[in-house]
Parts: structure tokens; C-alpha cells; sequence
């Protein structure tokens, strides 16, 4: 690129540039339609990252239509920057989980940076402070070459960006399967929490106010990043697409909340939006497109980092940590005093018009003159074709005479203490400032993480989860499942569930197997949420996760928030006492399809997910937290991965304290191995102190659910008997080594 | 009796340290802005918090050391002012030679973030004296850049002097290769300066002194600090 | 004028980085690896000063700040800029 400062003529825009730019040749059409011209080079960018999938949503849009968005408690539902939910007494919080893989492949430490930075000013860009942040994390398979480097980049990548913040990174799920190895998956989740006559939405109202640029300067990185890296598969040139790359300053963005925090105090602030995927260009728009108003500003004016930059790199450039804010006129000099007091970069580069059209001056020229609507809504709402795949009638039988039962269950239970998606994540978040701000009050390592609501009683329990395998089988019954878990980590640590957020990963979209899965998966939450009543209020869709023509299990990753009136009330997995009682509120089956012990043991994924009856979860649930808040349990564990048997062990080594042992004596005609192992869902595992059994069980009659009291806490063993014959019998310090250690020592090997 | 937190950009644990001064011991607590230069007489004792000023960038605690507020600090100090620096407050105060040593990248390269026990050492100060009966501390650890090191003179003197006060411990207060998180010199956790009325420590007392939690042993520290008056 | 400045651990000092590379290498086979060394490696870039001028003041931006001097060592050349 040529430093001349002398004004140069803009490319031709040819077919071959509109190809470059992932534009179809009805997709350009529509644009000299839409805006009675050709678009010169620098608006054809712009037209480029605002219609492309990542921005756009154009394949997905129609199906998150299906999504129950509303609710008594839901104060903002999709469409800003994120959701709000209000949690009484003047105070919300604002959540959103949002994807970032395609860069996390390709730069693993500056792509997860960069996506934990852009999920926390979604948030703080609502007026709100960011108290919490979890992550869902997806690597290939352990045996990959890449895993082990993926792994130890995107953790650093998180923790030197959260931790550096000040926002603590409090949970989160991390699962491995050969299906990710071409494409992981970095879902970030931040949680704010905001005065409910604070909250800020993406305004640009008032003719004539002035519109301020604060952050970071602005550089070359990132430019088409949404539009060519997260909306196209990855091919053997995706290597070449790093310099594509942003590259995050968590110091900046430090600085950028304090910042913002302190401006959204005045009340001559009139909005504000967060340059994320497409920068200034997609702030600008959408801010205006809000608004009804039109803006008008001069490249000139924004601070920049390198030289020679064009408008159009100006434009496009994805550059982090930047803000566009729209004040009252005659108090731009207030806010610059606040960006100078923080030491951060700042200008005023424009102002509202009336008109509804982007105008933008560089160098004394114009650049670009746009109508906003053709450019924030004209992107085509596609009706890709679908259809039901083939592989769902090879996978979805499965024969359990075919699976010779075990004699003992000591060898797969070891296995799956073992299994990566099972060991303990101790690893990872012990990288993660996770207490930073005193508010956690249950740390990483139980079913959810819990956040106290500064000065006041109330807490929220936070979970993210996904079995993405029993989305491979059945997207409809997996993504249910995934929100009926997700609510359940929530009720086991006390909270009611009062809003959802979520992620929606999946392959390639032009492939009719794929829309299919995605509508599926859609239709799922959908039905789930309107049965739980849990509404959803933000999301985002990542497409394309999809390597040379082999795409990732169907990922609709989902975090739920749930709320404690009383943060007395909090829950946590672990046993307590010795002496006391376990019991299983649920119901067990024959279920051995889908698990991680089939996985493990005979290397398979087959068969249907788990069955769901949403009407006795829902009991279970209830149940669960009528327990918890009647002060009658000890602990309560969700049963998920690795069955029964799993989440007995887990409550015995989870704990701040030494492993606590415990016997199972169970009764029952089905295969021990499903009995043990099965991942039948809707099944809650306590404890109890002993003299409460009786009263327990006549509250869960009462409430028709199934309750047993199983075993008993206590000793240095684990132990499981069936039908009075011994089945398991472990030192229970062993099983906790085994389970410890993988994932570290796993980690620290050099490849 | 009146304290002061002081707010560089970057620090983050600033807040918490507010808070359990304020709300828990109920002290007259006010933030001190790092551009401020002018005397700190008016408070009994000063509080560095921790976090990241300026990023870590360069060398955690090399930048903040020359903002304006470090010269009043160091006045301070001079003059007997109590100063407690806790985590990269303690990284400032070594990079400002208010105390002796340096503090470098942890053994294994990886941020920490869990609680961990240490013993103090010395209770000849006015941050430890309470814990005269209690000696064995359960406090958590933050931090990527807290391994302790000194030449082996100033360690001596320093050994001599007893000013080595907290050292990373097992449960039972064993000072174990095993029980130290980051390769820290002896196992070194915190250090006094000469005086002793300056004490920088790793672990952060602050997250170990509210009620709502079990583990409540940072406040030691503090209630050290307050009978020292 | 330009400053290239080497920031490295002193003798004695406890390079984990570079300890933490060269075992690496030796597991990669690189076994003909005797020690390695990780530092710091800036740029300074000066303005209007002669080179005697600018060693003095670089050696003391080195002291001051560049390098921690109680665990590093520093070196620096100087050329000239375009």
C-alpha cells in the first residue's frame, strides 16, 4: 500500500472484486437496485460485512423468529447488543453469550482475547458493569496435533484478557470430540448488572449532536474478518487469512469500562454502540438505523494508528477496545475531560443528520453516501433448502444386545473419571481470576457458578451447557435436553431460572443437511423455553464451522440465568458430612445411547439422546428447589455425563475439603451398566442429614416424583452394591487422582 | 481512623479492598487517584490493591512506579506511614525499592488463582501481630508474576532483620517445595521493608475477610493493622 | 537516531521462560541445545540528540524503567535512522 497522502482512484468495482468481497451476482443486483446506483469500492465494503451471514443473520433470521422472546421479567429481548432481564428492587442484568472460532482457530490467545473483549462491551455498552463471565469451550479430539495447542492458547488467550479486566470468569463448560478438530468452538458469556433506568441502547438521536469516537486508535487489523473468515468455510488458505486477525489490549478495555461507567452517569449521553465486527461501519449504521436520523462524519478526525490508511480500511477495520458514543451538543468537552482522565484516545468525528443516510468525508472528499435501511435490512432473508440427513437413520439405532454387559463396573467407571469431557477443568480455571470483585460465591467446580447482586440479599446462578453429541443424533431432542440441563445446573444451586441466552454453532448453511439441523435445533429451545418459561433474550449464530467439507456436531450452546431471592439459599454439589444420606430424585432407564460411557467403552455415538419428559422435569426441578430453599438438603447434583455413577463420585471429590467416601446400595432390574452409566435425564442426586429421609420422601410423594434414598456418605471408599451384589468398590482418593489430573497433565506435555 | 485506597489504571481489586475496609471494619476509606501527588498524612495507613496497572505491561508494577501518586506514597513511607501493598500493590512497591527483591513470571508461566496457606513468619509487625495464635493462614492467590527473588545478600540481611513475614506453607504449615505455587525464593509470599511499616504480599487478604465466606483469615491482617494504632 | 535495546535475565537469575522453551526443543529432538535464553527486545526510536548524547540518555531510560535491574541486565546499539 503506497503512503502517497495524495487522494487515489478507488479500485474498479468488477465482477471479480464483487466475488472477492462474498457477494453474489443477485446480491449486487439488489444493491444498484436498493440504492439506484453502482456502489463505488469503498461502499461495496460496506454493503460486503453488513450482508454477510455474520452481521446479517440472512440464513438464520426467519427460524429465530420461533424463539419465545418475552416475559414479564424481560426488559430488552434480541436485537441490541444484548438482553436484559430485570431482578427487582431497580436492578437487571444483561447477558449475552456470543461466538468467536473462526478467529480462535487460526490465532488461538488473541482469538479468545478478542472474543472475551467483545462479549464485555455488548454488556457494558448497556450502561451495564460486568460482574461475570463464563466460557464454552470446544477442542478436537485429545490425539489431534492441534488440540493441545488450541487448548493452551485460547485458555491463555482468556485468562490474560478476563483476568486483566477485572471481571472475573467464574464457569463454564469445556468438551473434546474428534468433530472439532477442524473446528473448535469459543463461546464467550458475560453477565452485567445496570440500574433499570440506566440502561443504554445503540442511539443516535438529535440532529446536530455531536458523535464521539473513544478507544483505541484505530489500525489495519481485522478488516473483513466478519464478513470473509466467520461467514466461509476454512480450506486450506484459511492460514492465510491470519493477518485478519485483531489483536486485543485488555488494558484499554480496562480502561474503556471505567470509562463508559463514568460517562453513562451523565445524563447528556444519548447512546452508544461498541465497534465489534465491521467497526465504525456497523456502529454507525445500526446507531443511526435506530434512530430514524441519519449520520454524517470525517474520517480525518479519527485517531488512527498507522498511516496512509484509506477510508475504506478506516472503515472496515476491526480494530478492539473502540466505542462510538452520540452526545447532547455543547458537552463534547466534558466528555473528552472523562476520556482524558482515563488516558484513553478520543475525537469527535461527526454529527446526527436529519436525513437518513450515511455520509462520510475523508480528506476533504466524499467517500460514501448510503441510505441506512438498504444497508442495515436489505441483506436477503435466504431460504436455504433443507433436508433430513442421511447418517440420522444409520446412527439412530442402536441394539443393546450388542454391548456386552460388564461384570464389574470398576474398569469404566475409572474410564470416564478419566474421559477428558468428565475430568476435572481444575486446570483451566485455576488460570482464571474467578473471585476478582468478591462476588462469587460459588466458585468454578459445581453444577453452576453464583454471583452475589452487590448491596443487596439477591444472588444469580449462572450455568452454560451443550451435549453437541446428542445433537448429532437428534438436534430436535438435544437442543431440549441442552436447556432442560442447563436450567437444572441452575436449580441445583438454588436459583429459578429467569432468561436464556445462546449460541447457536453449526456447519455449513448452503448444505441442505445443515438448515436442517439448525431449524431443528431452533425449534427445540424453542419448544423447551415454552415450556419452562424461560425466555430468551440475545443470542448469535455461527455458521460455517465447517473444514473441507466435514462440518462440527450441531452446537445450540445455551446459558441460562437463574435468580436467588435469598443468597442464603445457594446449593453446591458436594457432600458435606459424613453420615449423611444420598438420594436420587428422578427416574432411571434403560438409556445407554448417547452417552459418554458408550463412547468410552465401545467407542460408538449411537442411538437416540435420552429421553425428556418436560412435565416431570419440571416436577424435578420444583422439587429440587422446594428442597433446597426448606433448608432440607446438604447438596444437590445435576446427573449428566458419565450417569449416576459420575455424579455420585463428583459429590464426593468436589469439594473444598478431602474427598468424602459413600456407598450406593441400589435395587433394580435394569442393566447395571444403564443403571450406572446412562444419562437419563431429569434426575438430581442429594444429600441429606439421615433423620430427613422419611419427610423427604413424603414431600416427593406428594409432589409425584420419583425419589429414592440410595446410599449413604462417609468412609474412604466408593462403593456401589446392585441387588446386594458389590459392583464398584474404589479407594475414593484414587478416583480423585485419576480424575484431577488429565486435563493438566494433559496440557503441559510439549507435542 | 482513615485509610486510603489507592486507584492506578489497571487495579482491580481496588474495589474489594474498599469494600472490606469500609463495610466489614467500618474505616473511614477514601480512593487516592494515581495522578494525585499531595501528601498522605492525613491517613493512618495506605493501601496499594492489586490488579494490573498499566496492563503489567513492561514489568508488572515498572510503569506505575513513576505515577504521581508513588512519589507522595514514598514520602509517606519515609516518614513512617503504614503502607500495605497487596499483590501487584506489592509488585509496585518492590519496582519502587520501597521494598527489596523483585517479583518475576511464576515457575510455570500460568496465571494462579486459588487459595493457598501460609505461615507467617514474623509477627514483629504491625500487619501480622495478630497472628501470634494463628499462625497458618488460608488465603487466595491471583496472580502471573509473583515468584519472589532477591540476591543473596539482601535475603540474608533480610533474614537478619526478619523481614521475610510470610512464606507459602502446607495445610499443617510444612514450608514445602510442594506447597509453593510459583517457585518463589524460600517459598517468600511477603516481605517487610527495615522499618516494618512497610509489607507487600502475593495472596489477597481482601478476598478472605467478608462473612458471606467461609474462609475469613485475610482479616487478620487487617485487624493487625488497626490494634497497631 | 534509533535504540535497539536487549533486556535478559542476570547470571544467577531463574529464566523459567527459557528453561520452559529449551525443554521443548530437546523434546522436539532438537539435542544439540545447550541453553536458551528468553528476553526483551525494544525499539527506540530518538529525536534531535547527538550519540553520545543519546547513550547517556538511553542507558538511562534502561536503568530507570526499561530494565528491572535488581534481576536484569540490558544492552543496546544505536544507529542511525532514515
Amino acid at each position: 500500500m503506497p503512503k502517497s497522502k495524495k487522494s487515489e482512484a478507488l479500485p474498479e468495482v468488477t465482477p471479480d472484486v464483487v466475488a472477492q468481497h462474498g457477494l453474489t451476482v443477485q446480491e449486487y443486483k439488489r444493491i444498484v437496485d436498493l440504492i439506484g446506483r453502482a456502489p463505488n469500492f469503498t461502499e461495496l465494503g460496506i454493503f460486503s460485512v453488513m450482508w454477510s451471514e455474520h452481521c446479517s443473520y440472512k440464513s438464520s433470521r426467519p427460524y429465530l423468529k420461533q424463539l419465545p422472546t418475552e416475559g414479564p421479567r424481560v426488559l430488552q429481548g434480541p436485537g441490541e447488543n444484548a438482553g436484559v432481564v430485570d431482578i427487582g428492587d431497580g436492578q437487571a442484568v444483561v447477558f449475552k453469550i456470543e461466538s468467536h472460532n473462526h478467529p480462535s482457530f487460526i490465532e488461538p490467545h488473541q482469538g479468545a482475547a478478542t472474543g472475551v473483549g467483545g462479549i464485555m462491551r455488548d454488556i457494558f455498552t448497556m450502561g451495564a458493569r460486568p460482574i461475570a463471565l463464563l466460557n464454552s469451550l470446544r477442542f478436537g479430539d485429545l490425539s489431534d496435533p492441534r488440540t493441545r495447542y488450541l487448548l493452551n492458547g485460547v485458555v491463555d488467550g482468556i485468562s490474560s484478557y478476563g483476568n486483566c479486566t477485572g471481571v472475573p470468569t467464574v464457569g463454564g463448560e469445556i468438551y473434546f470430540d474428534a468433530c472439532y478438530n477442524g473446528n473448535i468452538l469459543v463461546n464467550a458469556f458475560c453477565l452485567g448488572l445496570v440500574q433499570t433506568d440506566k440502561i443504554f441502547l445503540a442511539k443516535a438521536g438529535g440532529v446536530g449532536n455531536p458523535v464521539i469516537y473513544v478507544g483505541a486508535k484505530t489500525g489495519r487489523d481485522g478488516i473483513h474478518g466478519a464478513s470473509l473468515l466467520a461467514s466461509s468455510e476454512f480450506d486450506e488458505t484459511t492460514e492465510d487469512k491470519r493477518p485478519t486477525v485483531q489483536v486485543g489490549d485488555p488494558f484499554t478495555e480496562k480502561l474503556l469500562i471505567e470509562t463508559c461507567l463514568e460517562l453513562f452517569k451523565k445524563d447528556w449521553v444519548i447512546g452508544v454502540q461498541d465497534m465489534g465486527a465491521a467497526g465504525l461501519t456497523s456502529s454507525s449504521f445500526e446507531m443511526a438505523g435506530n434512530s430514524g436520523t441519519g449520520i454524517e462524519f470525517d474520517l480525518s478526525q479519527v485517531p488512527l494508528r498507522e498511516e496512509g490508511m484509506t477510508a475504506y480500511e478506516i472503515l472496515l477495520s476491526e480494530s478492539q477496545e473502540r466505542m462510538l458514543f452520540v452526545v447532547k451538543k455543547g458537552h463534547e468537552n466534558e466528555a473528552l475531560a472523562i476520556l482524558d482522565k482515563w488516558g484513553l484516545d478520543g475525537a469527535v468525528v461527526g454529527q446526527v443528520i436529519e436525513s437518513p443516510v450515511v455520509r462520510i468525508n475523508y480528506q476533504g472528499k466524499e467517500v460514501v453516501n448510503l441510505p441506512i435501511s438498504p444497508v442495515v435490512e436489505g441483506a436477503l432473508n435466504l431460504k436455504r433448502p433443507k433436508s433430513k440427513p442421511q447418517y440420522l437413520s444409520e446412527v439412530q439405532h442402536l441394539d443393546l444386545t450388542e454391548l456386552a454387559e460388564p461384570p464389574r463396573g470398576d474398569e469404566a467407571l475409572i474410564k470416564l473419571l478419566g474421559a477428558p469431557n468428565i475430568s476435572s477443568k481444575e486446570w483451566v480455571y485455576e488460570q482464571y481470576d474467578h473471585m476478582v470483585r468478591l462476588n462469587t460465591l460459588v466458585l468454578p467446580g459445581s453444577d453452576a457458578a453464583v454471583m452475589r447482586i452487590p448491596d443487596s440479599s439477591k444472588a444469580v446462578a449462572l450455568s452454560v451447557d451443550c451435549n453437541s453429541r446428542y445433537c448429532y443424533l437428534d438436534p430436535f431432542w438435544g437442543a431440549q435436553i441442552a436447556v432442560a440441563e442447563c436450567a437444572r445446573n441452575i436449580v441445583c444451586s438454588g436459583g429459578t431460572p429467569i432468561g436464556l441466552t445462546n449460541c447457536l454453532n453449526f456447519g455449513n448453511p448452503e448444505k441442505p443437511e445443515i438448515m436442517w439441523q439448525f431449524e431443528q435445533a431452533v425449534l427445540g429451545i424453542a419448544e423447551a423455553c415454552k415450556f419452562f418459561d424461560i425466555p430468551v433474550v440475545s443470542g448469535n449464530v455461527s455458521l460455517y464451522n465447517e473444514t473441507k467439507g466435514k462440518a462440527i456436531f450441531p452446537t445450540p450452546t445455551v446459558a441460562v440465568v437463574g435468580l436467588l431471592e435469598n443468597l442464603e439459599n445457594h446449593c453446591t454439589q458436594w457432600f458435606k458430612n459424613s453420615g449423611d444420606a444420598i438420594g436420587l430424585i428422578g427416574l432411571t432407564l434403560e438409556e445407554i445411547s448417547g452417552s459418554e460411557y458408550l463412547k468410552q467403552m465401545f467407542e460408538r455415538c449411537q442411538g437416540k439422546p435420552p429421553q425428556l419428559d418436560k412435565k416431570q422435569e419440571r416436577s424435578v426441578q420444583e422439587f429440587c428447589l422446594e428442597l433446597i430453599r426448606g433448608k432440607w438438603i446438604q447438596s444437590a447434583h445435576d446427573c449428566s455425563d458419565g450417569g449416576m455413577a459420575v455424579a455420585a463420585v463428583e459429590s464426593c471429590i468436589t469439594g473444598p475439603e478431602k474427598a468424602l467416601g459413600a456407598t450406593l446400595n441400589l435395587e433394580s432390574t435394569l442393566r447395571k451398566d444403564a443403571l450406572l452409566f446412562g444419562e437419563s435425564q431429569s434426575r438430581i442426586l442429594i444429600s441429606f442429614a439421615e433423620g430427613k429421609g422419611e419427610s423427604i420422601a413424603r414431600m416427593a410423594r406428594k409432589n409425584e416424583v420419583p425419589f429414592a434414598i440410595i446410599g449413604r456418605v462417609g468412609g474412604s471408599r466408593f462403593t456401589v452394591n446392585i441387588n446386594g451384589d458389590e459392583f464398584i468398590h474404589q479407594e475414593i482418593q484414587a478416583l480423585k487422582n485419576i480424575w484431577k489430573n488429565l486435563i493438566g497433565d494433559y496440557a503441559r506435555q510439549v507435542s | 481512623m482513615k485509610c486510603g485506597v489507592v486507584v492506578f489504571p489497571g487495579s482491580n481489586c481496588d474495589h474489594d479492598c474498599y469494600h472490606i475496609l469500609k463495610h466489614i471494619f467500618e474505616l473511614d476509606t477514601e480512593w487516592v487517584w494515581h495522578k494525585d501527588s499531595a501528601d498522605l498524612d492525613a491517613f493512618d495507613f495506605v493501601v496499594l490493591p492489586g490488579g494490573f496497572s498499566y496492563g503489567d505491561y513492561l514489568r508488572a508494577g515498572a510503569i506505575s512506579r513513576f505515577s504521581p501518586v508513588m512519589k507522595a506514597v514514598v514520602r509517606y513511607a519515609q516518614k513512617g506511614g503504614k503502607v500495605l501493598g497487596i499483590c501487584n500493590g506489592f509488585q509496585i512497591l518492590v519496582e519502587s525499592g520501597l521494598l527489596p527483591g523483585a517479583l518475576m513470571q511464576n515457575r510455570w508461566q500460568k496465571f494462579i488463582c486459588k487459595p493457598v496457606f501460609t505461615r507467617v513468619e514474623s509477627t514483629d509487625t504491625p500487619f501480622t501481630s495478630l497472628c501470634r495464635e494463628r499462625p497458618i493462614l488460608r488465603i487466595p492467590i491471583a496472580h502471573h508474576g509473583g515468584r519472589y527473588f532477591a540476591q543473596e545478600d539482601t535475603l540474608k540481611a533480610m533474614q537478619d532483620n526478619q523481614q521475610i513475614v510470610l512464606k507459602y506453607c502446607e495445610p499443617g504449615g510444612t514450608v514445602s517445595e510442594a506447597s509453593n505455587p510459583n517457585g518463589s525464593m524460600d517459598n517468600i509470599a511477603g516481605v517487610a521493608n527495615e522499618k516494618k511499616n512497610v509489607f507487600g504480599m502475593m495472596p489477597h487478604p481482601e478476598r478472605s475477610a467478608d462473612p458471606l465466606w467461609p474462609d475469613q483469615d485475610g482479616q487478620l491482617i487487617f485487624k493487625s493493622l488497626i490494634q497497631s494504632f | 537516531m534509533l535504540a535497539k535495546i536487549h533486556v535478559t535475565y542476570k547470571k544467577g537469575v531463574l529464566d523459567t521462560q527459557g528453561q520452559a522453551v529449551h525443554h521443548a526443543l530437546t523434546d522436539l529432538g532438537y539435542n544439540e541445545v545447550k541453553q536458551v535464553t528468553v528476553g526483551k527486545y525494544m525499539e527506540v526510536h530518538l529525536k534531535g540528540l547527538s550519540e553520545e548524547n543519546a547513550k547517556d540518555r538511553v542507558r538511562e531510560m534502561c536503568e530507570k524503567l526499561l530494565a528491572n535491574t535488581v534481576i536484569e541486565s540490558y544492552r543496546y546499539t544505536l544507529s542511525p535512522t532514515e
